[in-house]
């Protein structure tokens, strides 16, 4: 039966969360994003308070929150800094296609060690001409004895410059377009490896985005994740449970930015009047609210059906809820700068890096309009 | 050793506060419930104590309705390892709470007892020291920093007095001790520590388990009141001094700030 | 109305002023009471000031051990004596002393306690008393069942009235019984600076404090009643006060019992910053600024000439204490 409360060990989480984020995040979120500096001391708290690689199975020693936990956790963190949040959240994307397409004896080696001490992971599939066409890679491997070597670039790779881990996606085949790639977990500290430096982003500045030069660099077979071939099957299985909770860090931050504006438009006067007063400033609160139920509630959808094994609609569900999540984001964002007036144009109030954090939400792990495709593609199959 | 943490659940500090029809309290259906503040710096110093002696075990208890479990289990997700939940659906009052709490006490074997200062929605501030005097311990209270001896027979605490002085107090223990903001910075209940905590068992005792199923409390509340609407601003008349002597009198005798 | 019983707090010669506004009380309601003070030594001083605020009776119970404050010895003293004399009410001030042994004083005699009350009604047989909770955002009525009723008095609230009446004083020898905790030793408070976002009562400075040095001002204003000194933003930009002063919608936002706004203008930046504070005073030589829309009391002035006078105020009151 339809249930739309959560558990009381999900509030417990919520609250758990949100009590972390008012305290760790909330407080450092301007200064990150002035500096751009990484938020290496926020990251680890978060690890010491179990925040980070909440994917990692029981059995493996780990939490094995399904995806609707890491939507109400991404949920709480955007609301604080979406910069932290990807920092926080994005190892999650790096480990998990080891938990989906590796061994036990792989996760023991490669994912384990993320229990005992706050480290990172990188997950490298974009390149510098490989965006949303995700299947057309350049970055080769080619079989040497016992290794692969890779050559190659990728680009926009999120915590690079940390990292201690890389999961990265290479053909080994071009003329097997997807069929042909492959997943290798890669030791960030590998001769041959080379780290581009960390880009000075409009947005989420405090996360450390670089690109990465594979030169020859050596990995043994074993590290060989899944089969031949399954590289990319791999991939979309990933970025399948990490859309969502990425969806869900825009809900956040559209609330957030729907809180500020209200609160700003109970207490600017004009005309003799709180602004709240008025129907341009209410309209525009009222459509906020209703944007951000609507993605929340396609955010838990989409995280249920998944958890519940029903990937095909599971799917389906968490492209529309990043669509719509990333896309009404923008919108409240760049509302609750309007409500504000010249004083939210100003970096002294929080709602223009909202704005600007918000943006990459539409173009990272599947454009808007990518999710539009795949939608669609959905909807006219029968 | 056996470190007790007394802990109350009370209203979140935000909590817009709505007196109910008969006046004898505040509504609490949209209320969101916390641990109070300063039991939680009450339980991360058991924590500690526990970390620094490498032995003991930290029990958790609290007085209330079915809904204060989870304050329990806040507690056992930040590392307490027993919980202890007295169970009643009255509001007690500190007599009736303290007599509840020494008898819990007395069961754990308790060999240090620590609390929050005051709970901040009753704000008395007595049921430490009302605890202790049950069990004949001693006690001290606005404690800031607290060593044990090893070999466990005494402490030695900081305690916050007037004027920013500080008073360092030796006790005998068992004893109790009710501490305030600046001792420790609380832990987060970590997430594995949440999971973990829905699935312990919490030990339950009624009124009457603990022997005072006939007793009442020994104070009565009514009457619940708003303080008065802020009136509107005054701008004091005469010349400066005039105006110095006039606010420092406002400020003592009308405003109660000073 | 039986036996009513205060306990006074003295220290060194010295009777804490919420004794005698427990008295003064009293004597305003018709109740005759007894004035109870642990002690030793040479009292004369305590026990005449008490009777002079109408206590009917001053009973001084006498060791060396109750010389200096002990939470035992005051306990175990206070209950020896006060048990024998079938007390209705004892009342004391909600001093730190107060809070630490009443509770335990309350314990010995099995009955209910109410801490920190702002007032009380002692008519005919019954007892009430008033206190604020939720962190005074509301307050309560409470009555006890049962003798005796034991409570304590906020301090500052109850107003202090001379009226030289006989009384007689009495010394008894007390009994301080075991005593397992012990102050050993005391430091004195290092002048720290109080942390804004903590403090009770904070002294602001707008630009017209001119320049850094003329900050002096307010610290010194600050330094009478343990505040904490801000600034608004234009201050700061001016390079008047560093940036961790600064109070406002990009400083910190404070919640203090008391805030004081030297020549602020009160922009809406500034007020986001402070204004949940309980009571807000303005000083500006600007009738028409806007902090005075928000302020509880104003003074349309110079600061420079305002403050000091007010600082010295403020060390007149201290003094009385």
């Amino acid at each position: 039966m339809l249930n739309f409360s959560l558990s009381d060990e999900q509030l417990a989480l919520r609250d758990m969360v949100r009590k972390f984020v008012q305290q760790e995040i909330i407080p450092n979120a301007a200064k990150y994003d002035e500096t751009s500096e990484f938020p290496r001391e926020v990251i680890n708290k978060a690890w010491e308070a179990g925040l980070m690689n909440i994917a990692i199975p029981e059995k493996f020693g780990g939490l094995g929150l399904g995806v609707l936990g890491d939507v109400i956790i991404n949920e709480e963190m955007g609301a604080g800094c979406l910069g932290m949040t990807t920092s926080i959240a994005v190892n999650t994307l790096g480990l998990y296609p080891i938990l989906l397409g590796g061994t036990d004896a792989q996760i023991e080696e490669f994912v384990v060690p993320f229990l005992s001490s706050p480290k990172l992971a990188s997950f490298c599939l974009t390149e510098p001409g490989s965006g949303s066409d995700a299947g057309s890679l350049s970055t080769m491997a080619r079989e040497e004895g016992d290794h692969f070597v890779i050559n190659g670039s990728k680009m926009w790779i999120t915590n690079a410059g940390h990292a201690d881990l890389f999961t990265v996606f290479c053909s080994t085949n071009k003329e097997l377009k997807t069929k042909g790639i492959i997943c290798l977990a890669v030791p960030a500290n590998l001769p041959g490896i080379s780290l581009g430096k960390h880009e000075n982003k409009l947005g989420q500045r405090c996360s450390d985005t670089r690109s990465i030069t594979f030169e020859n660099v050596k990995v043994p077979k074993s590290n060989l994740i899944g089969k031949m071939g399954e590289g990319f099957k791999i991939a979309m299985r990933t970025l399948d449970r990490t859309r969502t909770p990425i969806a869900a860090g825009a809900v956040g931050a559209a609330r957030a930015a729907m809180n500020y504006s209200k609160n700003y438009a109970k207490e600017r006067k004009q005309f003799g009047q709180p602004i709240a007063n008025f129907q341009a400033i209410q309209f525009m609160l009222a459509d906020m609210a209703v944007k951000i139920e609507t993605a929340r509630l396609l955010c838990y959808n989409a995280a249920w059906l998944i958890d519940n094994g029903q990937d095909e609609q599971g799917g389906y569900f968490s492209a529309l809820a990043k669509r719509h999540s990333a896309d009404m984001a923008m919108e409240v964002a760049t509302d609750a700068v309007q409500i504000y007036g010249g004083y939210g144009y100003t970096k002294e109030y929080p709602v223009e890096k909202i704005m600007r954090d918000v943006k990459l939400v539409q173009i990272y792990e599947g454009t808007s309009q990518i999710q539009r495709v795949v939608i669609a593609r959905h909807l006219l199959k029968d | 050793m056996n470190i007790i943490v007394l802990i109350k659940q009370v209203p979140d500090t935000e909590t817009k506060v709505r007196i109910t029809a008969d006046k004898r309290g505040i509504e609490t259906n949209d209320i969101k419930w916390v641990i109070n503040p300063y039991d939680e710096f009450a339980i991360e110093e058991g924590l500690k104590t526990k970390e620094r002696l490498k032995e003991g075990l930290v029990s958790v208890v609290t007085v209330g309705p079915d809904r204060t479990v989870e304050a329990l289990r806040t507690a056992v997700a930040m590392g307490a390892d027993n919980a202890i939940h007295v169970k009643t659906e009255s509001v007690l009052d500190t007599y009736l709470v303290a007599k509840a709490l020494a008898e819990v006490c007395k069961k754990e074997n308790a060999n240090i007892i620590f609390t929050g200062k005051q709970a901040i929605d009753d704000d008395q501030a007595a049921t430490f020291g009302y605890v202790a005097e049950l069990l004949q311990f001693p006690s001290a209270s606005v404690v800031v920093k607290c060593d044990i001896s090893p070999d466990k027979s005494k402490a030695t605490v900081e305690q916050e007095g007037d004027g920013g002085a500080k008073n360092v107090i030796e006790t005998s223990l068992p004893a109790v001790l009710a501490v305030n903001k600046g001792i420790n910075t609380p832990r987060y209940a970590s997430l594995p520590g949440i999971m973990k905590a829905k699935k312990k068992e919490i030990k339950t005792y009624t009124l009457t388990d603990l022997g005072l199923g006939a007793e009442n409390s020994k104070t009565i509340d009514s009457d619940y009141q708003l303080p008065p609407e802020r009136a509107a601003g005054k701008k004091l008349q005469g010349d400066a001094s005039a105006q110095a002597k006039e606010l420092v009198r406002l400020l003592r005798e009308e405003a109660k700030v000073i | 109305m039986g036996n009513v019983f205060v306990i006074a707090e003295q220290k060194d010669g010295h009777v804490k002023r919420v004794s005698l506004e427990i008295l003064s009380e009293l004597t305003r309601q018709g109740v005759a009471a007894t004035a109870v003070v642990p002690g030793f030594g040479d009292l004369s001083k305590v026990t005449d000031n008490l009777v002079n605020h109408g206590a009917a009776k001053v009973v001084v119970l006498e060791h060396e051990a109750l010389n200096q404050y002990n939470t035992e010895a005051y306990t175990n003293a206070l209950h020896q004596y006060l048990s024998s004399q079938n007390p209705s009410v004892i009342v004391t001030g909600a001093t730190s002393h107060g809070k630490d042994f009443l509770p335990r004083l309350a314990a010995k005699f099995t009955t209910g306690i109410a801490v920190d009350c702002t007032s009380f009604q002692l008519s005919g047989d019954k007892v009430s008393v008033r206190r604020p909770v939720y962190a005074g955002k509301c307050s309560k009525q409470v009555e006890f069942s049962g003798a005796p009723a034991i409570f304590s008095v906020r301090p500052n609230v109850l107003a202090v009235q001379t009226g030289s009446k006989s009384g007689s004083v009495e010394k008894v020898a007390a009994n301080p019984g075991t005593v397992k905790a012990k102050i050993v030793s005391t430091v004195a408070s290092q002048i720290k600076k109080v942390e804004l976002t903590e403090a009770d009562i904070i002294i602001s400075g707008g630009r017209s404090l001119k320049s850094a040095d003329n900050f002096k001002i307010l610290a010194d204003c600050a330094a009478t009643v343990g505040a904490a000194v801000g600034a608004s933003r234009a201050a700061v930009d001016a390079g008047y006060a560093p940036h961790d002063m600064q109070v406002g919608q990009t400083g910190k936002t404070v919640s203090p019992k008391l805030y004081i706004a030297c020549g602020i203008s009160g922009a809406i930046q500034h007020l986001a910053g402070m204004r949940t504070s309980k009571v807000i005073v303005a000083i500006n030589k600007d009738p028409e600024a806007p902090i005075f829309q928000k302020a509880d009391y104003g003074i349309v002035g110079d600061l420079f000439e305002v403050v000091p006078l007010l600082t010295e105020e403020l060390k007149k009151l201290k003094s009385q204490s």
